[in-house]
């Protein structure tokens, strides 16, 4: 702790070139944090989805429908516990930039296969009986305060209402929220058979089935029984995992992983050289001090202690200051962006890794000027001054 | 060895290996040091006198022989020992001065309390002596960079003596200074060995800073050749 004033002024004694490696290093780690915390919130659905549920979509592509009676024949295999289904809606409020992801699904199953999901007992059985009813999720009631009991002019810009107009008047009969904090409550579902009656394209089908298998390790094999089943039919069909069905959902944009991992691979690497090249030099400029330091009874593992305290004290300052900007970009951007990107939060878990690897940075760019001081002749540093 | 030794150095060599060539600076030397003296090694350039320096002050070692302190050999001790003992025991002031820009006089002066168990408090005390000591006490704050070369050296003296060394060792410690600054600096050093009993042993070029020695000791080609009085 007597060294921590010696440090400090080390430190400190270059002041531009302090601020501009911590500004490197804030950089670094203010991509690091807003990446991350972007790469967790396209990840949300992944992580969250259930092990043991299925998606069965039209091999072709997941837009196009598949026949209704499907429902029955998947029922029917074996390992099957739970069959839901839905349909895309594509819904806005009163205008199309108040974008609602809207689904219409089965009353009587999508809550069971969702059981993650809660709705208080009276309301599900209140929208089971309405036909014109919906459920709304608990964050997408708050982005337009919708409350039970509402009517609400719901817009498709994919279907037209057999009454000529796009919207359906549909009444919140209640609100879900999640037992779970990540999992998603920014949508409506209504009722799919309301949908088919009343929507002009018709048509007895669904967009995709979500079921639940009684007991994970099946999951590959109804998957394979559910495509063979409809092999060689007018709809083919393909079955994957909720978290493999929706990893491929976000690839479409390319893969995000590979994407962020670069991106914070470049940073950091520069950084690496960055910091460390400036380790170096502020070190070997102070040969001659630290000849002096050991001359006067510093020994040299103190001397070593001290430079990597430094080293990471640098990354430190730059580092946090650096995730504090990216914790308040990421705040702003999951306030303006919380209808697309719900799950958009520079968590615990994104800190606990930046804490990580600004020790890390530490460690490695101080670990070289440090052995070279460590090793340091007194001599030879005289000499060498 | 008697109790009034400080130093004593049996049968030192020194070598040095300098590409395929190896030089000797010192071959077989001896020599006394007693506690409370006050020393000038005087020499030509490359006669072995900073090596002697250096090897009084525990910062370089001996190829062979024997070098003890106050009874205590020195010559075989680890590294850690040796800036342990180098801390308790010795003092150094160095030609040009070696004060740490970033810190001030004061903190300057405090840096080798730091190796102490002393308290905040204490260390503060003992550096104010010091400084006072050197005439600098109301110079505590300035840097070394708003000092002049003679008050820069007072603040070295200041650091050598804070944590009272029984040895001061002093590399031409009067080398970057003007006559005036030099004596001042001298009559310092003079004051330390006679008032508070510090032995000092002092290499310089100087022969006008070697009379305020108590010995002087010439040097030439690793040899002692003339002690004069």
């Amino acid at each position: 702790m007597k060294d921590l004033y010696l440090i400090y002024k080390n430190l400190t004694r270059k002041k531009l070139r302090l601020f501009l490696t911590c500004f490197a290093i804030f950089i670094a780690f203010l991509i690091f944090g807003a990446i991350t915390a972007l790469q967790g919130a396209l990840n949300a659905g992944v992580e969250m989805s259930a092990d043991n549920r299925l998606i069965t979509a039209n091999k072709i592509n997941f837009t196009q429908p598949l026949p209704f009676a499907y429902v029955n024949k998947v029922k029917n295999i074996e390992g099957v516990k739970d069959v839901s289904y839905a349909n895309w809606f594509g819904g806005f409020y009163q205008e199309p930039a108040n974008q609602v992801v809207t689904m219409a699904v089965d009353p009587t199953t999508y809550f069971t296969v969702y059981d993650e999901l809660v709705v208080p007992e009276a309301q599900l059985k209140q929208w089971q009986n309405n036909q014109r009813g919906v459920i709304v999720g608990e964050r997408m009631a708050k982005t337009f305060n919708w409350k039970v009991g509402d009517t609400i002019p719901m817009s498709s810009n994919i279907f037209t209402n057999k009454d000529g107009t796009q919207t359906w008047q549909l009444q919140v009969d209640g609100i879900f929220t999640a037992k779970d904090e990540k999992t998603d409550t920014g949508y409506i579902v209504f009722h799919h058979k309301y949908f088919m009656e009343t929507q002009t394209w018709g048509g007895d089908n669904v967009g995709w089935l979500m079921l639940t298998t009684t007991d994970s390790a099946l999951n590959q094999q109804v998957s394979d029984a559910i495509d063979t089943n409809f092999a060689n039919s007018a709809a083919e069909t393909e079955t994957s995992t909720e978290a493999a069905f929706n990893k491929a959902f976000i690839e479409q944009i390319g893969n995000i992983g590979l994407i962020i991992f670069g991106v914070v691979f470049m940073a950091f690497f520069t950084i690496l050289v960055v910091v460390g090249n400036t380790m170096v030099l502020a070190i070997r400029e102070r040969t001659n001090e630290i000849a002096v330091l050991k001359t006067l009874g510093f020994s040299s593992p103190r001397i070593f202690k001290m430079i990597l305290i430094e080293s990471c004290l640098l990354a430190f300052i730059g580092g946090l200051l650096g995730l504090g900007a990216a914790f308040v970009i990421v705040q702003g951007a999951s306030e303006a962006m919380a209808r697309f990107l719900p799950n958009l939060v520079l968590d615990q878990g994104i800190v606990l890794q930046a804490l990580g690897y600004m020790l890390l940075l530490g460690l490695i760019t101080g670990i070289v000027p440090a052995i070279r001081a460590l090793r340091l002749n007194i001599v030879t540093g005289f000499q060498g001054a | 060895m008697s109790e009034d030794v400080l130093f004593d150095l049996v049968n030192v060599s020194k070598k040095f290996v300098k590409g395929k060539e190896q030089i000797s600076i010192f071959d077989g030397l001896n020599m006394q040091i007693n506690k409370g003296d006050f020393v000038a090694i005087m020499g030509p350039s490359g006669s072995g006198k900073t090596t002697l320096l250096n090897m009084l002050g525990g910062v370089d070692q001996p190829s062979s022989g024997e070098v003890s302190f106050d009874n205590q050999r020195i010559d075989n001790l680890s590294e850690g020992k040796l800036a342990k003992w180098r801390a308790n025991n010795i003092g150094f002031i160095f030609q040009f001065y070696n004060l740490m820009p970033m810190l001030n006089a004061f903190r300057n002066v405090e840096l080798p309390l730091l190796l102490t168990n002393m308290s905040s408090k204490e260390r503060a005390q003992r550096v104010q002596n010091a400084l006072k000591l050197v005439g600098l006490d109301d110079r505590a704050k300035h840097m070394p960079s708003e000092m002049s070369g003679g008050q820069q050296q007072r603040v070295a003296i200041a650091r050598a003596v804070v944590s009272d060394p029984k040895l001061l060792l002093c590399d031409e410690p009067t080398g970057d200074l003007d006559r005036k600054t030099a004596d001042e600096i001298l009559e310092t050093l003079q004051l330390l060995n006679k008032e508070f009993g510090k032995t000092i042993v002092m290499v310089t070029h100087d022969p006008s800073a070697a009379k305020y020695a108590k010995h002087t000791l010439h040097l030439d080609k690793g040899e002692f050749v003339l002690e004069a009085k």
